[in-house]
């Protein structure tokens, strides 16, 4: 399937890939560029993204599939430069690979409501 | 002695006296003596972060404090030329007629200031979910412009749109109405989010805010003031200094210094503790700015 025709197939299924700019991060390893990894669905709703903790190996590629319920919104994970408006009803993806072990925290950085501070979480990534 | 030698020495004493801008450097286009007579010395006062209408144990005297702010702002010996708040003067809420009852009330207890030349800005708090409406209903635009005693202040709105965003139409207003400016003219910047990164994992930060520098880097003698994160903090990017302000609901701790960006926990010995406002006292001359961090109530 070429790069078209899968990305209107994604659409179809109302999945929509994060822009380059936003998914391109931490690695930089040519050969991730054409793996999905292990694909971790987040749920994005005020307040909260479930799960709220992820967890990858150093080196691991693995593609975030992020769904907003209720609310459009964001997803800053800063330390990584990646970030993304979630749109209600469609997945967007976010394919990273973590070239260093720490805790990278993210957030929704779209004001949704009175608890909108404490929506955030955090992204471990182990040696 | 006037009152800004008095600051002077307070500083000298150790006083909570903070002082920007690049004194002696400022040549703000040859002012003769009747300039200079309008362009005298003043202070304002910036309250910021209120959250009117928040009910929770940081700061279990949440209904009160504003109104002993207000009563503290009264009873300074001298009174100044106009208040500003930055932002945040109502917590969120879903509800809107809830938001604009808090608003009501709001300005209500600050019709009580003897100062009646008064600035509001919105905060995330108030603006982000109805992009501003219910606030310029009770207060006007979310930005705007003033000139006092030969400063040109810019109120920059970074919060009516919920992806702290100002947005490329604010953008291009703010590039026209410097335009106009001799490059070395005192300028004062009031915000709410910082205008820089200063912790984005934190939300503490505005997603174009190095654009609006960029408009404002040619410019010799910007300040900004701004709010959102609860506390004093002072940091320059290239030659603009930024000063956020203390709030009056609850303090957040020193930016990214843990991992939660949870509220200072209430300390019932200290009510008050890390809350409060400043004077910035202003030489429109020098383009210097004294701020005196002053607590909710003085013993």
């Amino acid at each position: 399937m070429s790069a078209l025709s899968r990305r209107s197939a994604l659409k179809r299924l109302g999945i929509v890939l994060a822009s380059a700019g936003t998914m391109a991060l931490v690695a930089g390893s040519p050969r991730a560029q054409g793996q999905a990894g292990r694909i971790i669905e987040i749920e994005a709703r005020r307040f909260r993204f479930t799960p709220n903790e992820i967890k990858i190996k150093r080196g691991e590629v693995v593609t975030l599939a992020l769904r907003a319920v209720d609310f459009p919104h964001g997803f800053n994970l800063p330390d990584l430069s990646i970030r993304a408006d979630l749109i209600p009803g469609q997945v967007v993806t976010v394919r990273i690979q973590a070239v260093q072990p720490g805790r990278f925290a993210f957030l929704c950085d779209n004001f949704c409501g009175e608890h909108h501070e404490e929506m955030s979480g955090t992204l471990i990534v182990d040696t | 002695m006037d009152r800004r030698n008095f600051l002077s020495l307070a500083a000298v004493g150790g006083g909570a006296v903070f002082v920007s801008g690049l004194s002696g450097c400022a040549n703000l286009g040859g002012m003769d003596k009747a300039a200079n007579a309008a362009n005298a010395n003043f202070y304002f006062v910036q309250l910021s972060d209120i959250h009117w209408g928040y009910k929770g144990p940081d700061n279990p005297d949440a209904a009160v404090t504003l109104g002993k702010a207000v009563a503290t702002v009264n009873a300074l010996a001298d009174q100044p030329d106009f208040i500003v708040f930055t932002g945040d003067l109502t917590h969120t809420t879903d509800d809107g007629l809830e938001r604009r009852r808090r608003m009501a009330e709001f300005k209500r207890i600050v019709a009580a200031l003897k100062v009646k030349d008064v600035r509001f800005m919105p905060g995330e708090h108030d603006a982000s979910l109805d992009r501003g409406a219910a606030f310029m209903e009770h207060f006007g635009p979310t930005h705007y412009t003033f000139d006092h005693r030969g400063v040109h202040f810019v109120a920059l709105d970074n919060v009516s749109d919920p992806g702290a965003k100002i947005g490329d139409e604010q953008l291009a207003w703010l590039e026209a109405d410097l335009a106009r400016l001799d490059k070395a003219a005192p300028i004062v910047v009031l915000t709410h989010r910082p205008l820089f990164d200063l912790a984005p994992k934190w939300d503490w930060a505005t997603r174009d805010g190095a654009k609006a520098l960029q408009i404002l880097t040619p410019f010799q003698n910007v300040t900004v003031f701004y709010g959102h994160i609860h506390q004093e903090h002072h940091h320059m990017t290239g030659h603009i200094a930024h000063h956020s302000s203390k709030s009056l609901i609850f303090p957040l701790p020193a930016p990214g210094s843990q991992e939660k960006r949870t509220p200072v926990p209430w300390d019932a010995a200290m009510p008050y503790r890390g809350l409060g406002f400043r004077e910035v006292d202003t030489d429109p001359r020098k383009a210097t700015y004294a701020i005196t961090e002053l607590p909710v109530v003085r013993t």
